[in-house]
């Protein structure tokens, strides 16, 4: 355990010395549909996707109700309103006609991806032999990566190894082609289409995604995860992940995402739906690092999120554990409907934020389900001139027996110029519910920095320590090729941030 | 040789001088006590040897080790071979006591061009030294300093001391707050640092440390100065007498 808190150490020191990396833009032609909204542009998305009838229809709906709907505004943040007709609503890499009408076209091999494509993942850091399954080449490893480049999925890996154990790993649009009744059966139970502002937009306009089936007590044989990146000007990006553990099944999600450099501001609106029947469950881990804006505040993206899980069998349960470092404005609250008996609904977050970034980011835990059992850890760190807000709701319906909640909410301030906030509800309708709320804010001393100093390490590398082990209940909860990163991500995060 | 001297320093916090022209030389080999009334500005010498910031140096020279010691960030100082031990060291409650003096040990040997040290080599040193302080084992794996006794807090400061095995050690009233068990742990553990290649500096009020570690030489100091200057009798002047007439002869 010390020897790897060690090593990560060194992994920070090293991404100490380097500025955002990952601003840079691929060169790739793009196929855009011009910018603005409206009935035809949305026919227009589903005819290029070729989907069926079912969901032109279910897309419509939701536009339409979207249409009587108004951005949320009880958030504490802050922006100028949206122009919603200013945005493209859909972009693929140019092969991406091809792909759409002949399955099997998709690159299979190194030569026929686009090379620019592969420099973009070297940048990106995706390790080696991710970079070389999504290349088409065979390698052993016991990661899957759904590549979303922009909104198609350029390639999926490790299918037959998955196939085998009856989990179907895939993009979103294939899962339409190949699995329309899984999609028509599970689409929207979880967030329904109308649900809230931004879950409806991309209800309506949601070009790709991920969609992962774990069949009736299969254990995925391998962490599931995907690389999510905004790559063209002023392209919004929806994308749709919808995630199935049948009964006694069990799956790990890693999500994980940077952004290209831009000045412009750049909306991101995705749904996650988790469904988790008897006995299952579902762990989502992820790492967010897009573009947080310069140190003035100007550009970075809005990352308006919907991820909901639904606990709808006995016993079953999900955790989602989240880093959350970049965005200029992160709005997202991934929330756990404990519906079975006995389920189980955990949040795990470290919410970062420096300069003039701010998160509005918390949980849901609603308990319908008798002897339901939720935890809450949140850790915020505000440096700079950020704002970093904690919101969670603890339901207790009146159905759910002798429920239990634990909930942790602690604020690291760096500085003075930032704030930290809190906004917890409570609603029990159940007299036998037990809720636990525990919260602190402390901030970094020079006292402490000073004492690290005094004993040889230096100040940014003092920050670190603090920071990493104020997080380590939360990084615990990742799985291991997570937790470096997402201390890295840290390091680089709050860089200039002391002194 | 000397491996610190200090000459002339003058130092202030805000517009309120503190040290107003201290003397002083240290030799290898050698231990120092320094001792004087509250306000005095032991701790502040102490602060300002240590490269806190909040301090001013309006005059004076500090030469360490050859180098000038002022220009010298904190970690600097530290890692050659400085160590200032706490009166009040900090709680920082999430990091591992077992991380900071590995990661202590490893500045140190970074700045001497060594590796990384070898984690069975560094577990079974710091096991040593647990065992020489009268600390559990449990105790490493728990956050800095947080939720430590008093003593607990002052054990750690001078296990870190001999795991470092800093050349000068400047130890802020380590004695304070102790009952007699762990005076005399702490002082053994000052003791096993004692050598001719090294210096050590006993800020304390009290001549009861002194007894178990006793100095080559003894200094008062009062309103930022040096008074005066003796051997170990001094202090034991001191303890019979108080400082009212000392001082009085000496002004």
């Amino acid at each position: 355990m010390t020897e790897q808190h060690i090593t990560e150490q060194q992994e920070i020191e090293h991404l100490m010395q380097r500025e955002y990396k990952y601003g840079f833009t691929t060169d790739i032609e793009q196929d855009i549909i011009p910018p603005g909204l409206n009935e035809d542009v949305i026919r227009l998305i589903s005819a290029k996707k070729n989907e069926p009838e079912f969901l032109l229809e279910w897309r419509l709906k939701a536009y339409r109700h979207w249409l009587t709907m108004t951005p949320p505004t009880w958030a504490h943040v802050h922006y100028p309103p949206i122009d919603y007709q200013a945005l493209s609503y859909y972009a693929a890499p140019k092969t991406a006609d091809e792909l759409a009408e002949i399955e099997a076209s998709k690159p299979q091999s190194l030569d026929e991806v686009d090379p620019k494509l592969l420099e973009t993942y070297e940048k990106l850091g995706i390790p080696l032999h991710e970079r070389a399954v999504l290349a088409g080449v065979v390698q052993p490893s016991n990661v899957a990566v759904d590549a979303v480049f922009d909104s198609v999925s350029v390639t999926t890996t490790f299918k037959a190894k998955l196939a085998e154990a009856g989990v179907i790993f895939c993009s979103f649009s294939e899962a339409v082609h190949n699995h329309p009744d899984l999609i028509k059966k599970y689409l929207g139970t979880v967030v329904p289409a109308g649900d809230n502002y931004y879950a409806a937009l991309n209800s309506a306009v949601f070009s790709d995604g991920s969609f992962v089936f774990v069949p009736k007590g299969v254990r995925c044989p391998m962490e599931l995860s995907t690389y999510f990146r905004i790559n063209a000007k002023n392209t919004g990006q929806f994308e749709r992940t919808l995630i199935v553990a049948e009964e006694g099944a069990h799956v790990s999600y890693l999500e994980g995402c940077t952004a290209p450099q831009r000045d412009e501001n750049q909306l991101h609106a995705a749904v996650v739906e988790l469904v988790a029947l008897d006995d299952a469950t579902i762990k989502y881990s992820t790492v967010q690092n897009w573009y947080p804006g310069d140190e003035e505040g100007k550009g970075g993206i809005y990352n308006f999120v919907t991820k909901r899980g639904d606990a709808r069998g006995a016993r079953s349960k999900i955790t989602w554990t989240q880093v959350e470092a970049g965005s200029a404005i992160t709005w997202k609250y991934p929330s756990c409907i404990l519906r079975g008996d006995d389920s189980v609904g955990e949040f795990y977050s470290v919410a970062v934020s420096n300069n003039y970034q701010q998160v509005d980011s918390g949980t849901k835990m609603i308990h319908l389900g008798k002897r339901t059992r939720s935890t809450i850890v949140s850790k915020s760190i505000s440096a700079g001139h950020s704002q970093n807000a904690y919101r969670g709701l603890v339901h207790i319906a009146k159905s759910a027996d002798d429920a239990r909640n634990y909930t942790q909410c602690d604020a690291l301030l760096i500085g003075d110029r930032n704030g930290a906030h809190t906004f917890p509800y409570i609603e029990a309708k159940n007299s036998t519910a037990q809720i636990e709320h525990e919260a602190t804010t402390s901030k970094i001393s020079d006292d402490q920095i000073f004492y690290l100093q005094s004993r040889g390490i230096s100040e940014e590398n003092a920050t670190n320590m603090i920071v990493n082990g104020f997080c380590k209940e939360v990084f615990n909860e990742l799985p291991m090729e997570f937790a470096v990163e997402a201390q890295a991500l840290l390091a680089v995060s709050l860089e200039g941030s002391v002194g | 040789m000397k491996l610190l001297e200090i000459k002339n320093l003058h130092a202030k916090i805000g517009d309120k001088p503190i040290l107003r022209g201290i003397n002083l030389c240290i030799n290898a080999g050698e231990v120092h006590a320094i001792m004087g009334p509250n306000g005095s500005g032991k701790s502040t010498l102490c602060q300002v040897l240590g490269g806190r910031e909040g301090f001013e140096v309006t005059e004076g020279s500090v030469t360490y080790d050859g180098k000038n010691l002022l220009e010298l960030s904190t970690e600097e100082r530290a890692t050659a071979g400085l160590l200032l031990g706490f009166q009040h060291p900090v709680e920082i409650p999430g990091v591992k006591n077992i991380y900071l003096l590995k990661e202590a040990l490893n500045a140190q040997r970074a700045a001497r061009g060594l590796d990384e040290i070898d984690t069975f080599a560094f577990m079974k040193q710091v096991r040593e030294l647990t065992k020489t302080m009268g600390m559990d084992d449990a105790f490493l794996h728990r956050g800095v300093n947080a939720g430590f006794s008093g003593g607990e807090k002052k054990r750690n400061e001078i296990l870190q001391m001999l795991l470092l095995q800093p050349k000068l050690a400047l130890l802020d009233e380590t004695d304070s707050g102790l009952d007699i068990d762990a005076l005399k742990v702490v002082s053994e553990g000052i003791n096993m640092l004692r050598g001719a290649d090294r210096g050590i500096v006993l800020v304390t009020h009290y001549q009861r440390l002194l007894s178990y570690v006793e100095p080559d030489f003894v200094h008062i100091l009062y309103k930022g100065k040096i008074i005066k200057s003796g051997d170990k009798s001094l202090a034991l002047q001191l303890e019979a007498e108080g400082y009212q007439d000392i001082l009085e002869a000496a002004s």
